[in-house]
């Protein structure tokens, strides 16, 4: 038996494939909605990946470092580490700024890490490039997607920093791409004022009786000193030793310490649950927007497509052919208008991704699952038009 | 009734409507083709030629009367095939006044078309058309696209789908209204030697002067009601 619909869109090959090239942008961009969203949760998981740490200690009522600000004691780490279960334990600070080199600057979360000694939680897990920071000043590990190099010399506030070491994959859980800098820098640059600010501050002080009072000259300098140094830190990264049950050390954290302390899995919550819930809504709209366009386009064009055939319809009606084979032809042409715009799609998501500035990241499953929505869609679309041609009357061949 | 007949109609009624509109289109026709005979169906527009083609081609139901193809009757104030589908498929050709031809497949499939839906293998589908189209004078253009036949090509493509099951009854609507006279002429002595050749019975619904001279009996339909006359039979 001869396939109707195969021979229909063989006959009429560029008028399909141009539709469904055409139907293809539109599947594509939906794909890529869905990659943009996947790329998201990816940086947030990469970013808790990169840390290093099993546990995130911060300052007590508050979501923090990523999603919240969150201010401890930088000598808090050490009152950590003596709990029991707890391998290593390090200071970490997280401010996202404009990064300088030359005259240009680049979106970066510019970390700072413990540079006491090698491994600890909060630095940089490998490097493509270069060496890990060594000096405890004004040398820098960046992210290959800073496109900084080695060697480069970075402006982060005031200071100038010489790129030592690249990584790769080293985001935000906004896609920004790290720097990471000595822990005592990243102190500083947190709460780094101009020297005309700090000029002020520094007038306002010594006018106050209260910091200033007679007789007593060393207590102003006192007080000046501890305006000018940074003694806070966003969060304690902490590595358990193997076999120790994360829950627990987090609750004998929080007893003890009075702070609050997060898990692996409760971060990923924060992460992925509050700090990109509404872009993920966002997404999730754009997307439900685009099947929905998508629906509507392959329905106009299968009762298009259709309405041309009524006359052929009703002659293959007259003499004799079954109405399944008539919804067979049209449905057979719905999918496969369908087909050749999800390989476009795939196609033109998998060039187009790269060029993007975030992560889309593209993953088989849900190609998977947007060829399932395809079918569907096509499906549905489908049954306006095989409604119409199953209404055709087989009289209509015969004129009068 | 004779053995030997094509199609025969007695006393064939069909309404249209209810209650106080109701319309009679065919008032009592009466019509008998035998196999391999060529007859004209004539007549003004609204004198009710079309009713009766689509009764005869099964697709509206008379109110009353009878129907026969090849003594079998059909309809007797009621179908008495409950599949007309297949009915029109096996044993109805059909020849419209466009060739309606599937644009998308090649002539000979067009053709073959026809016997595949009923259930006859690809291969004795495409051999009983390619047949067809050699008789017909158009089996060159067996691997051709509706779009690249002539007028006259195309409605010889019409003349073979509608005779590939090898019908007892064909029924031509206005077949050589978009031809000129050369070839409305070359469709209508095509017909009646296809009609020899397979004896089937045809009926040619017809305005056209050119051709009504052709036939040797017409029917001639106006209020409803068949007469026959003698035709002048001049096909040369």
């Amino acid at each position: 038996m001869i396939n109707l619909a195969w021979r229909d869109i063989r006959h009429a090959w560029s008028k399909f494939l141009f539709t469904g090239a055409g139907l293809g942008l539109l599947i594509g961009a939906t794909m890529t909605m869905a990659g943009v969203y996947r790329g998201m949760v990816d940086d947030a998981k990469v970013l808790l990946d990169n840390s290093g740490s099993d546990l995130w200690v911060v300052q007590q009522g508050t979501l923090g470092p990523y999603a919240e600000p969150s201010s401890l004691y930088d000598d808090t780490w050490r009152s950590i580490r003596t709990v029991p279960g707890v391998e290593r334990a390090a200071n970490a600070t997280y401010l996202t700024m404009q990064v300088r080199k030359g005259n240009t600057d680049v979106r970066a979360m510019v970390v700072g890490t413990s540079t006491v000694s090698y491994g600890d939680p909060g630095q940089p897990g490998y490097l493509v490039a270069g060496r890990q920071i060594t000096r405890g000043h004004y040398e820098a590990v960046a992210d290959m997607a800073t496109r900084f190099s080695l060697g480069d010399s970075i402006q982060i506030r005031r200071k100038q920093y010489t790129v030592v070491g690249l990584t790769r994959r080293m985001v935000s859980s906004s896609g920004d791409p790290m720097v990471f800098i000595p822990l005592k820098d990243a102190q500083e640059a947190q709460f780094l004022k101009d020297n005309d600010a700090i000029l002020q501050q520094r007038r306002r002080t010594a006018l106050n009786p209260a910091f200033n009072p007679p007789g007593q000259p060393k207590l102003l300098d006192a007080v000046i000193s501890s305006q000018s140094t940074n003694p806070y830190v966003n969060a304690v990264l902490v590595q358990l030793k193997p076999g120790h049950n994360h829950g627990k050390v987090a609750d004998e954290i929080k007893r003890w310490k009075h702070l609050q302390v997060y898990t692996r899995a409760e971060m990923e919550q924060i992460l992925i649950g509050k700090l990109i819930a509404t872009s993920a809504r966002q997404i999730g709209m754009f997307m439900v927007i685009l099947m929905v366009v998508s629906a509507a386009i392959v329905a106009f064009i299968i009762y298009t497509l259709t309405m041309g055939k009524i006359r052929e319809i009703a002659v293959l009606k007259l003499i004799g052919t079954r109405n399944k084979t008539i919804v067979a032809m049209i449905l057979q042409q719905a999918l496969g208008l369908g087909l050749i715009g999800f390989i476009a799609g795939k196609l033109v998501a998998t060039l187009w991704a790269p060029i993007f500035p975030k992560y889309v990241l593209l993953e088989p499953g849900d190609a998977l699952r947007g060829l399932l929505a395809v079918i569907v869609i096509c499906s549905l679309s489908s049954i306006i038009a095989i409604r119409a041609a199953l209404k055709v009357d087989p009289a209509e061949a015969i004129g009068g | 009734m004779a053995e030997n007949t094509g199609i025969r109609i007695t006393d064939l009624r069909k309404q249209y409507g209810s209650g106080g509109s109701v319309v009679e289109a065919l008032k009592g026709v009466d019509l008998q083709v035998e196999p391999g005979e060529v007859v004209g169906l004539i007549g003004p527009s609204g004198s009710g030629k079309s009713t009766l083609l689509k009764c005869l081609g099964a697709v509206i139901e008379p109110t009353s009367g009878q129907m026969a193809l090849r003594s079998e009757l059909i309809y007797d104030g009621a179908w008495l095939v409950s599949d007309l589908r297949a009915l029109r498929r096996d044993k109805i050709g059909f020849v419209f006044q466009a060739p309606y031809l599937i644009p998308f497949l090649d002539v000979i499939d067009n053709i073959a078309l026809v016997p595949m839906l009923a259930g006859v293998s690809n291969t004795e589908s495409r051999n009983r058309a390619l047949e067809l189209l050699e008789a017909l004078d158009v089996g060159h253009r067996a691997k051709a696209f509706p779009s690249q036949l002539s007028g006259g090509e195309q409605q010889r493509v019409s003349i073979a789908r509608a005779l590939v099951n090898r019908p007892p009854v064909v029924l031509a609507d206005e077949p050589t209204a978009p031809l000129d006279s050369e070839r409305a002429l070359s469709v209508i002595r095509m017909l009646n030697q296809m009609a020899v050749q397979y004896q089937a019975a045809v009926i040619v619904v017809t305005h056209d002067e050119k051709i009504i001279p052709t036939f040797k009996r017409i029917y001639r339909i106006r209020d409803g009601r068949t007469v026959e006359e003698a035709g002048e039979g001049r096909l040369c």
